[in-house]
């Protein structure tokens, strides 16, 4: 983090993503920039429709832009193969999906242990990592659940736990909180924040001002642009805090 | 991914997929079971029927009387007896005549109650005969002697018997030596027939067999028919020969306005034609079962595309959190071994104990050849349709397949 070459960690330039052809094309993203540095806490808002998933999925390598690049900590997505992907999104990324995407009759704990299982890691290591994020999330009680005999936050939860299992330095979650009620969202927001604490780079999209105003950074997307781009001021001020101010300005001028 | 990793995740996902799995390993299970079931049917009928015909001699031709049907005769011009007679045999005989004959054997059939004791049966077949049927039928005894020419110039009143009939009039008891009536007039045991078994038509040890002469004269009356005359040729390659020469002394007195009253039955041309009619048979069954086979890939198939949806959002699950293509490709191959070779071996298991019933009358004769075609092709199959969809499904992008739907 101190000095050096540093880069950010996403960089998207003039990326659109639109579906179909023609006539019926949905423009589901329209000449998108934007830049993420690393230790960043942003929260993507916009009505629904507006382009936040197909965002999050682009910045996820799950999908690729229509026009426009997409560099991740420098390097262009594009360039990658099938091989190195694999290993961005089992390494480098957490996805927390909008609808958990767990595997069904699966146990909560082997989900969370599955991107280990691809990241080669020996079984007994696999079950203490996956144990202590499950407990990250406070659901070690549930452990040996299935996926259908758990409650839609208990689901989000394993969605996450599986998401920082890996000890990604890039968390993005799409609408972690959507599903649940409030003391849930508390809890999951601070497990967020921890993460944030700890130094990693997270991408949260959310449709509660009460969230967003969580993040440091709020994009607001409206019809697949953005549409506006302010930091919060709640956030103390820390020397990566500083420093990210920093290059976000050497950037944006 | 190790192969360890692989074998665990396909275990978990046949164990996760219960009720799938299941369906999948029936469809296979239940295609390699109908192959080999079916061909063993198939080829258990060819081996009953050729076993019949062979157990009545192959280098034999038997001439019954009578005969539009089948008749070999070839014209003549003079019209005589319909019955075969010991004249006949007398002209058979003839070396000069008939060059390829090593014997001709008289028969004449009937029908006797016999009684030992309290127990009386009736045997399926009663013929009187002479010595040389016992090589010309290959009917050798198992215990005691047949009947010898002695006892056919002395009109003996013995009898030689079959299996089935020792067990029913003797039970336990050794019938050597023994003397039974037979429509009321003893006749003492002097051989017993070596068992047969059945021909796919009748129980051949149910025979008893006396003197041609004694039989005559005691039980059809001296001036009956034979009822065949059975005549054995010197090697198999002379039995043509054998049969044209018969057919040539026996046509100028046995023929009526131009047809041959008597049959010619050739046991090798027999054998022959039953066994192409078997091979249609065999063919036939083989292509049902083939349909079976094919009905099973098609069931596994459908299994596999229906449960293709929920395991494309898997695969995209998994590949989005770091699986390549590889480990899916892995774990899916490990699952349809899995499936398909234990399908394929309880079919076989199925199939080699369903061979071991007698099924309309058959009993199945396991060929080796249909195990391993069965075994392959349901294999070949499972793996096929297990592997297609997933590495379809591993190829889109974790967000199509995701939304697969
Ligand atoms: N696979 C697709 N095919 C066609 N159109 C799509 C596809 N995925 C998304 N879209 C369209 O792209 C637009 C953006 O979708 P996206 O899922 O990014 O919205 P969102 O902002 O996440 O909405 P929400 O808040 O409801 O989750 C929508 O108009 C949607 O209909
Ligand atoms: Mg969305």
């Amino acid at each position: 983090m101190s000095g050096g070459l540093r880069r950010p960690t996403l960089f998207l330039r003039n990326v659109s993503k639109s579906y179909g052809q023609g006539e019926i094309a949905v423009h589901a993203l329209r000449e998108v920039d934007l830049l993420v540095e690393r230790g960043d806490f942003v929260a993507v808002m916009g009505s629904s429709g507006s382009g936040k998933s197909t965002l999050m999925n682009v910045l996820g390598c799950l999908d690729v832009p229509t026009t426009g690049r997409y560099f991740l900590d420098g390097i262009d997505v594009a360039d990658l193969d099938d091989y190195e992907l694999a290993y961005v999104r089992n390494r480098k990324i957490g996805f927390v999906f909008q609808s958990f995407n767990l595997v069904p009759r699966t146990s909560a704990l082997h989900n969370v242990e599955l991107p280990l299982i691809y990241a080669r890691v020996p079984r007994r290591e696999r079950r203490v990592l996956a144990v202590e994020a499950l407990d990250a999330v406070g659901l070690t009680h549930r452990m040996e659940h299935m996926p259908n005999e758990l409650s839609g936050g208990q689901q989000q939860r394993v969605a996450i736990a599986r998401a920082i299992v890996t000890a990604p330095a890039l968390v993005l979650a799409d609408e972690p909180t959507g599903n649940l009620d409030s003391a849930s969202t508390v809890e999951i927001m601070h497990i967020l924040s921890d993460l944030h604490a700890a130094g990693r780079t997270i991408v949260m999209i959310t449709h509660e001002p009460e969230v967003a105003a969580q993040a440091k950074r709020v994009i607001h997307l409206v019809d697949g642009r953005v549409d506006s781009d302010r930091r919060t001021d709640s956030a103390p001020a820390t020397t990566a805090r500083l420093e990210r101010d920093d290059s976000a300005e050497a950037v944006s001028a | 991914m190790s192969v360890l990793e692989a074998a665990r995740m396909a275990l978990h996902g046949v164990a996760a997929n219960r009720l799938r799995s299941l369906l999948t390993m029936l469809g296979i299970t239940i295609g390699v079971a109908a192959v080999i079931i079916l061909v063993a049917v198939g080829h258990g009928s060819a081996v009953a029927v050729q076993k019949g015909i062979e157990g009545l001699g192959t280098n034999v031709v038997t001439i019954q009387p009578g005969g539009f049907g089948f008749g070999r005769g070839s014209g003549g011009n003079r019209s005589s007896f319909t019955q075969l007679t010991m004249k006949d045999v007398k002209a058979l005989q003839d070396p000069s005549a008939t060059p390829d004959v090593k014997s001709v054997t008289p028969v004449v059939t009937g029908s006797v109650a016999a009684t030992f004791g309290s127990a009386s049966y009736t045997p399926n077949q009663f013929i009187g005969t002479t010595p040389s049927y016992e090589e010309a039928r290959k009917s050798p005894v198992a215990a005691g002697q047949f009947i010898t020419q002695q006892q056919e110039t002395a009109h003996s009143r013995v009898v030689v018997l079959g299996q089935t009939v020792v067990t029913n009039l003797f039970g336990g008891q050794d019938p050597l030596g023994q003397t039974i009536k037979l429509n009321g007039i003893g006749f003492q045991v002097v051989g017993v027939l070596a068992a047969k078994g059945t021909n796919g038509v009748q129980d051949q040890d149910d025979i008893a067999i006396a003197p041609l002469t004694t039989t005559q004269s005691l039980l059809t009356g001296v001036t009956g028919g034979l009822g065949q005359i059975i005549i054995e040729a010197k090697s198999s390659h002379q039995v043509n020969a054998a049969e044209a020469e018969a057919t040539s002394i026996l046509t100028p007195t046995h023929s009526s306005n131009g047809s041959a009253n008597f049959r010619v039955l050739n046991q090798a041309s027999l054998l022959q034609t039953t066994a192409s009619t078997n091979q249609v048979f065999t063919v036939l069954l083989a292509a049902v079962a083939a349909i079976s086979l094919l009905v099973g890939g098609i069931g596994v198939m459908n299994i596999m595309l229906v449960t293709v949806t929920e395991r494309t959002r898997e695969i995209g699950i998994r590949k989005a959190v770091g699986a390549r293509r590889s480990d899916i490709l892995a774990q899916f191959l490990s699952e349809s071994v899995l499936l398909s070779v234990f399908g394929g071996a309880v079919g076989v298991a199925v199939g080699l104990l369903g061979s071991r019933f007698k099924l309309v009358g058959v009993q199945p004769a396991v060929e080796p050849y249909s195990v391993v075609l069965a075994l392959a092709v349901g294999i070949a199959v499972g793996l096929f349709f297990g592997i297609y969809p997933a590495n379809r499904a591993a190829s889109l992008r974790p967000i199509d397949a995701l939304r697969y739907e």
